[in-house]
């Protein structure tokens, strides 16, 4: 079992760096079972990707982990005045309302002037400070909701589908920038993934999720697959990894668990 | 010593509209950019509820009304949790059956009221206390919408985002309400209860082709609102026209003639 899902014992080194420990959480909205006995923890410097197909919780389990919902069972502890930097899965600004990149990091709730000019600089996006939140691209979009999670100085960053709306090659650069923050601020970050197939070389643990926990672990060494490797170039396919995993068990159409192996509950 | 009595009531119905136009700016510019125009047209219907509860129960007009928005407005945050009906059949619902009850429970009251005057307002007929209610209530928004922009704005863009850097989203949507209760009190008499949605989503989208900024646009509504007041009263006081209705053409006519100049 991985580190990050061993039992804390009182006195073990990790227990002081850890960030966010989630214990047996289960979630249920309107009778319908969105999550059930997940138990996660994130530690400074450490990258936890969870993947997992549409419906299987993973914006349900960020919410509880930000505590904008309440678990139904178990709980959520975070280390006391933790700064989270929250990077949503969708950002709508309504096109009535006019409003400048510039303004709309200063409404960060930490923003000074000199860390907004720092932090665009880091994610080389210092050009769009004057541009107008419409006529951003996709792309330029993420960047701007990153520059301004990266604002709050957090020691996690919650990212939610970070890749939406950014382009194949976008996304190798936005995964090497994540990366490259990681390395910089020594924060956790806990990121939802858009692609089931498609995981940061630099993550730390992936979480497979589908309700529950299907199973977790260290993505596997960089694809050297060719196809990989021609879209995205020798260099940047390096950040980029095929996660393939070994179900033990399966899934019916409504999600629920078919196969022998979940008596023994075995992963996890 | 007529006409300076005629001076007198056309200033207090002008110092009215102003006042009223300058909040509803900036207030209706978060109508617009939240998508509220029917919320607001909802707890607008709703205020005849409390015309009527004012009348029956002999307590002042205003927070009368202002306490009738805010139930209904409660009433539809909690009817949106529990039914699996859209917002705008919600909305739909409360902002007829609160107008239809509200008339429903005037006609128990004796008092031979002009149901035509709060439907569709008479600015001429503002009293000076009118007139101090006005001014202080519209002072009273205008400070608490200040010393809130940021934050309003702020759960406007994203209200979980809001929540996770430490605001209390809910506690500046309940603001929002009661401002939005608050001008909708204060403009009873300027525009009617059936056309106060307009004078807060009209000058808004007018302005909007003209602004890069929440501020700039929130300037210039409340700029246009004044502007659709002048005309109003003015074509009202020389063509003989209702002052309300006049007003709302006027800020219609400001909206058309500013989408021809928009790209």
């Amino acid at each position: 079992m991985a580190a990050s899902f061993s039992k804390i014992s009182p006195g073990t080194v990790f227990v002081t760096d850890t960030l966010l420990q989630a214990r047996q959480l289960s979630l249920t909205l309107d009778k319908r079972e969105i999550l059930r006995d997940i138990s996660l923890q994130i530690k400074g410097g450490q990258i936890v990707t969870l993947i997992g197909p549409n419906g299987a919780g993973k914006t349900s389990l960020v919410k509880l982990a930000l505590g904008l919902l309440n678990p139904t069972k178990g709980h959520v502890e975070r280390r006391k005045n933790l700064r989270i930097g929250y990077m949503p899965q969708r950002m709508h600004i309504d096109a009535s309302m006019p409003i400048s990149v510039q303004k709309f990091l200063q409404l960060a709730v930490r923003a000074r002037p000199e860390h907004i000019a720092s932090v665009l600089d880091e994610l080389s996006a210092s050009h769009l400070l004057q541009a107008q939140i419409h006529s951003l691209s996709g792309g330029e979009m993420q960047r701007i909701l990153l520059a301004r999670a990266l604002i709050q100085d957090p020691e996690l960053l919650v990212l939610d589908e970070p890749m939406q709306g950014v382009d194949i090659t976008g996304q190798a650069e936005l995964y090497a920038l994540i990366a490259a923050i990681r390395d910089r601020h020594h924060c956790g970050v806990l990121m939802v993934s858009h692609d089931l197939h498609l995981v940061m070389s630099a993550t730390d643990e992936v979480i497979c999720l589908n309700q529950h926990v299907c199973c977790h672990g260290l993505p596997e060494q960089v694809s050297q697959d060719p196809a990989y490797l021609e879209l995205f170039g020798t260099k940047e396919a390096k950040a980029l990894a095929v996660y393939t995993h070994h179900h033990n068990h399966s899934h019916d159409l409504s999600g629920e668990i078919v196969g022998k192996d979940y008596a023994d509950r075995s992963h996890g | 010593m007529r006409i300076a009595r005629m001076a007198d009531f056309v200033l207090r119905a002008l110092a009215a509209g102003l006042l009223v136009a300058l909040i509803a700016g900036p207030l209706g510019c978060f109508v617009v950019w939240r998508r509220m125009a029917y919320f607001g047209d909802t707890l607008a219907h709703s205020a005849l509820l409390g015309i009527s509860f004012s009348l029956l129960l002999d307590i002042n007009l205003q927070f009368a009304v202002i306490f009738a928005c805010l139930a209904i407005a409660l009433l539809l945050v909690q009817m949106e949790s529990k039914h699996h009906l859209a917002t705008d059949t919600i909305l739909g619902i409360l902002a007829h059956s609160s107008l239809a009850f509200g008339l429903v429970m005037l006609s128990f009251t004796n008092s031979n009221i002009n149901l035509m005057a709060y439907l569709f307002g008479d600015l001429l007929t503002v009293s000076e206390l009118d007139l101090v209610w006005i001014a202080s209530g519209v002072t009273a928004a205008l400070v608490l919408l200040w010393l809130n922009w940021n934050r309003l704005l702020t759960i406007t863009l994203h209200q979980e985002l809001a929540q996770v850097e430490g605001l209390q989203a809910a506690k500046i949507r309940l603001l929002l309400m009661l401002l939005i209760a608050t001008v909708i009190a204060l403009s009873m008499h300027v525009v009617g209860i059936l056309l106060i949605t307009s004078l807060m989503i009209i000058p808004p989208a007018c302005a909007r082709g003209f602004s890069s900024s929440p501020e700039k646009m929130a300037f210039s509504a409340s700029l246009i609102g004044c502007i659709a007041v002048c005309c109003g009263l003015l074509t009202s006081f020389y063509l003989d026209t209702p002052s309300g209705p006049s007003i709302v053409v006027c800020a219609a006519v400001l909206f058309f003639i500013s989408s021809l100049f928009r790209q």
